[in-house]
């Protein structure tokens, strides 16, 4: 169990929302996460897909307290021990923050136009006291070089700078405290291919230099496959699978598992794509379906499906499914190419 | 207005873009945003326009309905000619911005749905009413005749219940579904040539597979070309027939489908393609472009790729802009390397 970095049991996240009534306020609650467990190893990648509202993003805050997680635990490694974060009050926390980092999606609403590149990289060691003087400048100097940013730049403001060089400057800023783990929250959705490869090699080399562990949220399914180890898969709320990237692309084991990979289109003109069609929308997470979340869209619900949560269970060594007929259902994923079937 | 000297160059084409160059004044100077460009849409075709941002895709298309800002020039030896649905051939750039020729065209004759769901519709209306506005303005049906049509659309664009949706107001559909309900309005008028501009970009992929089958559908049914604009070369290679290849306002690559996926000749387009994650490659170190897109303000001379082109000759490259080659009767390219040897 040692080299297990972050473990999260149980995780809910609700919202209070009131609902008036002329019988007084009923409160209800939007369970954003409703009992997620997973764990992330030292070193590797975990990526989390699904569709918008499924809670991918409340996950990432609320194991970096960004957002008070209801209930459960996030276990974090510090030093060979196990620390439950969601226990610590906020004043606790910022001894622990520089340990945890967040780059964020969009890279011109995330860096404050009034202040120089310098102080924007500088900002985590200086809130949180790390380092003083002229060190600060050092670190600077040497997360800005990391990231490829020339140091002629540290005295600009961000306004001079393009979308992929924003992106390397809020990496330069989550990577300048040291950190052991990092949420990539949709970190390079909003740029061009081009600018998006740069990111990615520059994240995946960052990996390699300094054993980071990434969380990487994205929709794009294949951004996730291309920079995880291991891909977990959520629907309103709950994780419905998660396995070895490869394993989880080409034999999946949940049917929104297979709806989604379904839908990923081909690059290659020759191959017709065939997507699983979902019956109807996503529902509210206010109300969530019986039983299984997934069954109003599902392909082959039968009726247990209806009244009776299925397990999470582990079905293969790493391969978690939660699916009362994971063991009875063949699916289709992606197409698996040949040359890749032969090098496994 | 009819142009009948060019009717030759027409045949089955719908639309036949000449020369087009659009600037922006702006206060730090004039942006050249579309710089000579020509192509042409041919009926029930679907053209792919493929570009990053500040390639001038989405200014090029706009201005075919006239939708651009008011500081932006169309240079006036540019062309466009569309085909009206009565046969008549009309040359846009000549019509007034708001005269009955080209309020007509638009939205009857040429339909646009682009990226934001959100800020489409007017949040004070119901969708219901918005759909019945449109076509009470393109077509001769009374206002219950309209509402028919309205909610056989949404009907047809996967939304249940229709007759409900049609008395909601935008805030109370889903992203999906208020897309879903935007393509409902564009395609209530029949248009002939319908641009879609980026139409899937902020949805999940499974929605987003849900509406590239309808437009597919509904283009076989009502027989309407359409231009597909992206930036996602996966979605492209799935909708259309021939793509184009934009960057910095100009087209540097054109092809059927397979030959500028199979057979990409431009250092541009062959960039591109090995930038994009795939899923046979996992793990592998994606071939970036090197560099940033230049500034519109500081245009490179000669090919606009040169500054990033990994096989850039210098003293070629920087000089001129290459001449067009033509590879087969229906793939060309802008490039020196595929130029005649003599250059």
């Amino acid at each position: 169990m040692s080299d297990i970095l972050l473990e999260i049991k149980d995780l809910k996240v609700h919202f209070p929302i009131r609902k008036e009534s002329f019988l007084g306020g009923v409160t209800k609650y939007v369970k954003a996460v409703d009992g997620v467990s997973f764990y992330i190893e030292r070193g590797e990648t975990l990526g989390l897909v699904g569709e918008s509202g499924s809670g991918k993003t409340t996950i990432g805050r609320a194991i970096l307290r960004a957002i008070e997680p209801t209930e459960g635990q996030v276990r974090f490694n510090i030093d060979g021990q196990m620390l439950d974060l969601a226990k610590y009050t906020e004043k606790e926390m910022r001894s622990l923050r520089r340990h945890l980092q967040l780059i964020f999606q969009d890279p011109y609403s995330s860096l404050n136009p009034r202040m120089t590149v310098r102080d924007i990289i500088a900002e985590p060691l200086v809130a949180q006291r790390l380092v003083q003087g002229d060190e600060v400048d050092e670190r600077v100097r040497v997360a800005a070089a990391h990231c490829k940013l020339n140091v002629e730049y540290l005295r600009r403001f961000p306004h001079a700078f393009s979308g992929g060089q924003r992106q390397r400057i809020g990496i330069a800023r989550a990577l300048v405290s040291r950190p052991q783990f990092i949420v990539c929250d949709e970190s390079v959705s909003a740029l061009d291919v081009s600018i998006q490869a740069e990111i990615l090699n520059l994240l995946m080399d960052l990996q390699a230099e300094f054993g980071f562990t990434y969380l990487f949220i994205a929709h794009d399914l294949s951004v996730v496959a291309h920079i995880s180890r291991r891909v977990a898969v959520m629907y309103l709320g709950q994780l419905v699978e998660m396995a070895p990237t490869k394993e989880l692309f080409y034999a999946p084991k949940h049917p929104y598992t297979e709806a989604l990979m379904s839908a990923i289109p081909e690059t290659d003109p020759d191959l017709e794509m065939n997507p699983v069609q979902l019956e109807g929308e996503i529902p509210s997470p206010i109300n969530p379906p019986p039983g299984c979340h997934f069954h109003p869209r599902c392909l082959y619900a039968q009726d247990k499906c209806k009244t009776e949560i299925p397990q999470w269970q582990e079905v293969s060594t790493g391969h978690f499914v939660a699916c009362h007929f994971a063991d009875t259902l063949t699916l289709k994923g992606v197409n698996m190419p040949d040359r890749v079937a032969s090098k496994d | 207005m009819a142009i009948t000297t060019n009717e030759s160059i027409f045949e089955d084409n719908l639309l036949n873009v000449r020369d087009l160059k659009i600037s922006f004044k702006t206060d730090e100077g004039i942006i050249k945003a579309v710089d000579g460009i020509d192509f042409s849409v041919k009926r029930g075709q679907t053209l792919g326009i493929v570009g990053e941002s500040g390639s001038g895709k989405s200014v090029s298309t706009w201005s075919i309905m006239q939708l651009l800002p008011k500081n932006s020039i169309i240079h006036k030896d540019s062309s466009i000619q569309f085909r009206r649905k009565d046969g008549e051939i009309v040359e846009i750039t000549q019509l007034k911005p708001n005269s009955r020729g080209l309020r007509q065209i638009r939205g009857g004759e040429v339909a646009l749905i682009f990226q934001e769901p959100m800020s489409s519709f007017s949040p004070v209306y119901t969708v219901g009413n918005q759909i019945v506005e449109a076509i009470l303005e393109h077509r001769k049906v009374s206002k219950e005749e309209a509402q028919e049509i309205a909610v056989d659309m949404l009907s047809r664009v996967g939304i249940s219940n229709p007759r409900q949706r049609f008395k909601q107001y935008p805030f109370e559909l889903s992203g999906g579904m208020r897309q879903r309900a935007m393509i409902a309005v564009a395609l209530s008028m029949s248009p002939s040539l319908l641009i879609a501009d980026e139409p899937t970009t902020s949805l999940d992929v499974t929605i987003q597979a849900q509406i590239l089958k309808l437009m597919e559908q509904l283009q076989d049914e009502l027989g309407m070309s359409i231009i597909f604009i992206t930036h996602n070369l996966g979605v492209i290679a799935q909708v259309a027939e021939e793509i184009e290849v934009m960057y910095l306002g100009k087209i540097l690559e054109r092809g059927t489908t397979k030959e500028i996926i199979q057979n990409p000749l431009h250092p541009y387009t062959q960039a591109l393609l090995k930038a994009i994650p795939q899923l046979d490659h996992l793990g592998e170190r994606l071939k970036a472009i090197s560099g940033d897109i230049p500034s519109p303000l500081a245009r490179p001379t000669g090919c606009p790729f040169h500054t990033r082109c990994e096989k850039v000759m210098p003293g070629i490259c920087d000089v001129e802009m290459p001449n067009l080659t033509q590879i087969s009767e229906t793939h060309k390219v802008f490039c020196f390397l595929h130029e005649e040897k003599d250059v």
